[in-house]
């Protein structure tokens, strides 16, 4: 409980200097500007830095971070803002002017978390030069009334000796020594009879550091994203991956990365692993344990095995390579009608759902007579919907089968507009099997081969898994999709965090107090006494103040009383 | 041994039905105790006679403070504040509060079964039992116990029991109902140390936040008593609203501490999971937003004309984003952290 408003009067040199409208500050400062431009600026430079300031923009920073998680964010849910605009094609757009698909970097956000760090400079530098000499100064006067402070105690202690004031002056020796050994910072005032001291200047340290850490923080994200990138790649089993950008199917470089500098090394794909629940436990086909195992090359080196896990990145040469997702990619190889190979590669298609049902494109420019799309599924065990349609019942390989339309027309690759390799733009083209062409969809398992239809030539399912394989289990290739970051800022965020975190912990845990010991002669006739006054004073929050008053008034009263017997 | 596993998980489930029904007896228990003191807080106020009056007066006086010097003895100390720092409202004579009592011992019995309950669940999952909602409210709840009953140790805060034992009684039970799931094995990305340090730290922030938001409603009705003299009678028997609110201010920066190290430890883990340390996913937006309230219930705390009542409102507004963050923002935001384990 903060007893610290009832100032009895003590030195307020060494109090932590806040913002006047602090609930533990002294002074009210006038609310009127005074005259004059300089007049003015100081009063909004003071109404900025103030705590009120303060406390609404803290709040208002916390009803602004909301819409972000209500609307999609372009940074991390592209595709949902892709979405909501179809959805929502009157309102997004509108939206859209107000940034609430990004939120995080919008105006109205940043002039919140701007002025709030602005007022917490400026109230934190003013702060710190204070809290500078404070720290080097003396605990203040004792206050001449103890008694009016709320935390008080007394206590009475008879002398036999000549000299009652000599024995005073005993009894502040001893408080002052047991309040140094305390951890107190002591000072003796009143020609030795009284004893000040003042501890916990760990409080203000801590509260300074936590709040200069978080503008460490935010400097940290605020530049190293300048010097941070990612990028995807994908990697079938078997292919090697150069990092250059020419190897990346994405590539997002901040401000001051230089696209040209990145450290050469390649990545080889030995295998990946994965596990299924088996099918009739709880969770069955629930994948996990992913491992892609890696054969890594810097540049002028030896080869070293790598690898990637959930939750273990890879480190490499400053990078961080994650394992971001992973699928089967059917090794499928076209022949023109003589026979001739067209197209022979290992094509990744994209998981759909959790059984691994996957989607696939596989273009074919050059070599046959017209260009040729092929778009179909994979499913790794093929069963019936109840529609006629196919599903696949579990993620592993038990019952392979490509299904695949074809299409025969301008791929549209050719006008230098990108194209993605995992859609097929079917306008330009007509379609050769499935829906109402009358014609099936081609079917294959691996190993089996079909005819185009029309005499276009054949395709094959290649079946990885060579010569006397049991089963299907090696018959697809698999990929993995890999994430390779750099990401400069991020230890020093962590650094800054963490001494936020410490002066956290001191900020609102370690106590700030003031302690008074007084010891007043009393004479008598005959037989004299000492009056010994104990109070102390809370700087902030202090539950524990009244209690260390009980402490201190039992400790050093008993010993004084000790003390002084013996003397007699 | 799927069967072995089912029969433990199979127990565990009984006993957290059992735990509920024993919370549900306290809360009855310590909603009794609150209305008898009502009851015989205003009894008290009918038999007011002079005599009590005086004494009672002199016994506030003396624990308000001022200087004291009446027992001038050698060697005798006498004490300027009360140092118990939250003297009782009016009355001075301490009731014996039979039905709080038992409400303790029923809460300890349940808290014991829910423990058994959380011990199994993990037991039979050979995990951690916090890696899905169910498990969170599981683990969380009895967390909630935990402190209530540590604090008890240390301050009789008895008369928050209605209210930590009906909340407990209300998300337990509708977890079981509506979250339960059976066990399956953890997803990838939950495989982490970091499951076990800061689901766990989130878990026990949101504990003590729970405890500052019931001293913080009692806050609120109580300093509304002492302006307005308005209110249930058992107010009386409780402490002072300032005193109220200097122990939910305590348990909020405990709180607010181990929220801290959550988000930070959510951010190196996210790191590693992830590919960076924050992308402003809704459940990290939700984390921050709740730290940001807390802070700003701190520096009210601290702001001329923001404590009290105020602030109070912002520590309940803080704990209702805790549990919003919990419920709704797990069910219904779509994001990363996609763990609830319901489908
Ligand atoms: C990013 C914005 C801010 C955050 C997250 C924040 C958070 C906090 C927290 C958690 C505390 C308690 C910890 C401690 O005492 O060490 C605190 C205390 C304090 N803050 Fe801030 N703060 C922010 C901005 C500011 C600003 C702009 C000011 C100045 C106007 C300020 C002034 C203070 C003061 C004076 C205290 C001490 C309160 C007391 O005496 O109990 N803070 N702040």
């Amino acid at each position: 409980m903060s007893r610290s408003r009832s100032d009895a009067g003590a030195g307020v040199a060494a109090d932590p200097l806040r913002p006047s409208d602090h609930a533990d500050s002294g002074s009210s400062a006038p609310d009127q500007p005074a005259l004059g431009l300089i007049g003015w600026l100081r009063w909004a430079w003071r109404q900025l830095t103030s705590m009120r300031t303060a406390l609404v923009l803290l709040l208002l920073l916390a009803i602004a971070a909301v819409p972000g998680s209500i609307f999609p964010q372009r940074s991390a849910d592209p595709n949902g803002v892709t979405q909501w605009f179809t959805d929502n094609p009157d309102l997004a757009p509108v939206l859209d002017n107000l940034s609430l698909f990004d939120v995080y970097i919008s105006p109205w956000f940043s002039a919140i978390y701007i002025l709030l760090f602005i007022s917490l400079i400026g109230c934190v530098i003013p702060r710190t030069k204070h809290h500078w000499k404070a720290l080097r100064a003396r605990p203040p006067r004792t206050p001449a009334r103890l008694a009016r402070l709320e935390d008080h105690r007394e206590r009475v202690v008879p002398v036999r000796s000549e000299d009652a004031a000599d024995d005073a002056r005993l009894a502040i020796d001893l408080a002052h020594d047991q309040l140094r050994r305390a951890g107190y910072r002591v000072e003796r005032y009143d020609d030795g009879l009284s004893v000040s001291a003042e501890r916990g200047y760990l409080r203000e340290t801590g509260n300074l550091l936590f709040h200069g850490a978080l503008v460490g923080v935010l400097l940290a994200v605020g530049i190293g994203g300048g010097f941070t990138y990612t990028g995807q790649s994908v990697i079938i089993e078997g292919r090697t991956w150069v990092n250059s950008l020419l190897d990346y199917s994405s590539f997002n470089p901040g401000r001051f990365v230089d696209e040209e500098q990145l450290v050469p090394y390649s990545m080889t794909l030995e295998d990946f692993e994965v596990t299924y629940q088996p099918v009739g436990s709880n969770g069955a086909g629930q994948a996990g344990d992913f491992a892609a195992n890696l054969t890594t090359q810097l540049a002028g080196e030896e080869p070293q095995e790598g690898v990637v896990r959930v939750n273990a990145p890879l480190e490499l040469a400053g990078d961080r390579i994650y394992l971001m997702g992973n699928g089967y990619a059917p090794t499928l190889t076209v022949r023109d009608p003589a026979g001739e190979v067209v197209f022979s590669e290992a094509v990744p298609f994209l998981p759909q759902d959790t059984n691994m049902t996957s989607l696939g494109v596989v273009k074919i420019p050059d070599g046959l007579s017209e260009q040729l799309g092929l778009v179909g599924f994979f499913y790794p065990t093929e069963a019936p919907l109840d529609t006629g349609a196919f599903t696949s019942a579990y993620p592993a390989l038990i019952n392979p089968v490509v299904s695949l339309d074809v299409y025969e027309g301008d791929l549209g690759i050719d006008g230098g507009i990108p194209r993605s390799v995992y859609a097929l733009d079917t306008g330009d083209m007509e379609r050769l099997t499935g829906g109402d062409t009358g014609v099936d969809s081609i079917q294959l398992a691996p190993g089996d081969t079909a005819d185009l239809p029309g005499g276009r030539g054949t395709i094959t399912f290649e079946d990885e898994a060579g010569e006397g394989a049991q089963g299907y289990d090696e018959s697809v290739k698999r990929y993995v999709s890999l994430s390779v970051h750099r990401d400069v800022g991020a230890p020093w965020v962590l650094a800054f965090s963490v001494l936020a975190m410490a002066g956290l912990l001191a900020g609102l845990f370690v106590p700030r107090r003031r302690m008074w010991v007084r010891a007043t002669p009393v004479a008598g006739d005959g037989e004299g006494a000492v009056k010994l006054e104990y109070a102390g004073l809370a700087r902030g929050e202090d539950p524990g103040l009244a209690g260390a008053v009980d402490q201190l008034a039992q400790r050093h009263g008993d010993a004084v009383a000790g003390v002084l017997r013996e003397r007699v | 041994m799927p069967d072995a596993t089912l029969t433990l998980d199979s127990v565990s489930v009984l006993l957290v039905w059992t735990a509920i029904a024993i919370y549900a007896l306290a809360f009855v228990a310590y909603a009794i105790d609150l209305a008898r003191r009502s009851a015989s807080a205003i009894e008290e106020k009918d038999a007011a006679s002079g005599a009590v009056r005086t004494e009672a007066r002199e016994l506030v006086g003396a624990a308000a403070g001022g200087s004291t010097t009446r027992a001038r003895g050698a060697g005798a100390v006498t004490s300027g504040s009360d140092s118990v720092s939250w003297t009782q409202a009016d009355g001075a004579k301490k009731p014996r509060l039979v039905w709080a009592r038992l409400g303790t011992v029923l809460t300890v019995l349940g808290f014991l079964f829910h423990l058994g309950a959380t011990v199994t669940r993990g037991i039979a999952a050979e995990r951690v039992p916090w890696s899905n909602m169910y498990e969170f409210a599981l683990t969380g709840t009895l967390l909630i116990i935990a402190v209530y009953l540590a604090a008890l140790v240390r301050s009789d805060l008895r008369f928050l029991g209605s209210l930590i034992t009906g909340l407990t009684v209300l998300l337990l039970g509708g977890a079981t109902l509506a979250f339960y799931v059976e066990i399956v094995p953890l997803m990838d990305p939950l495989k982490s140390v970091w499951l076990v340090i800061h689901v766990f730290v989130a878990s026990l922030a949101t504990a003590l936040f729970a405890l500052a938001f019931g001293l913080s409603i009692l806050q609120l009705m109580q300093s509304r008593r002492e302006t307005k003299a308005k209110g249930p009678g058992f107010l009386r028997t409780l402490p002072r609203s300032e005193a109220l609110e200097s122990l939910a201010y305590r348990f909020t920066i405990i709180g607010f501490m181990f929220w801290t190290f959550t988000l930070i430890a959510g951010a190196i883990w996210a790191n590693d999971a992830w590919g960076r340390y924050w992308g402003f996913d809704t459940k990290e937006v939700w984390t921050f937003v709740i730290w940001v309230l807390y802070a700003g219930y701190i520096h009210a705390r601290a702001t001329r004309g923001w404590r009290g009542s105020r602030s109070a409102w912002l520590s309940i507004i803080g704990f209702a984003a805790v549990l919003f963050n919990f419920t709704i923002v797990n069910m219904f935001f779509k994001g990363l952290h996609a763990y609830s384990g319901l489908s």
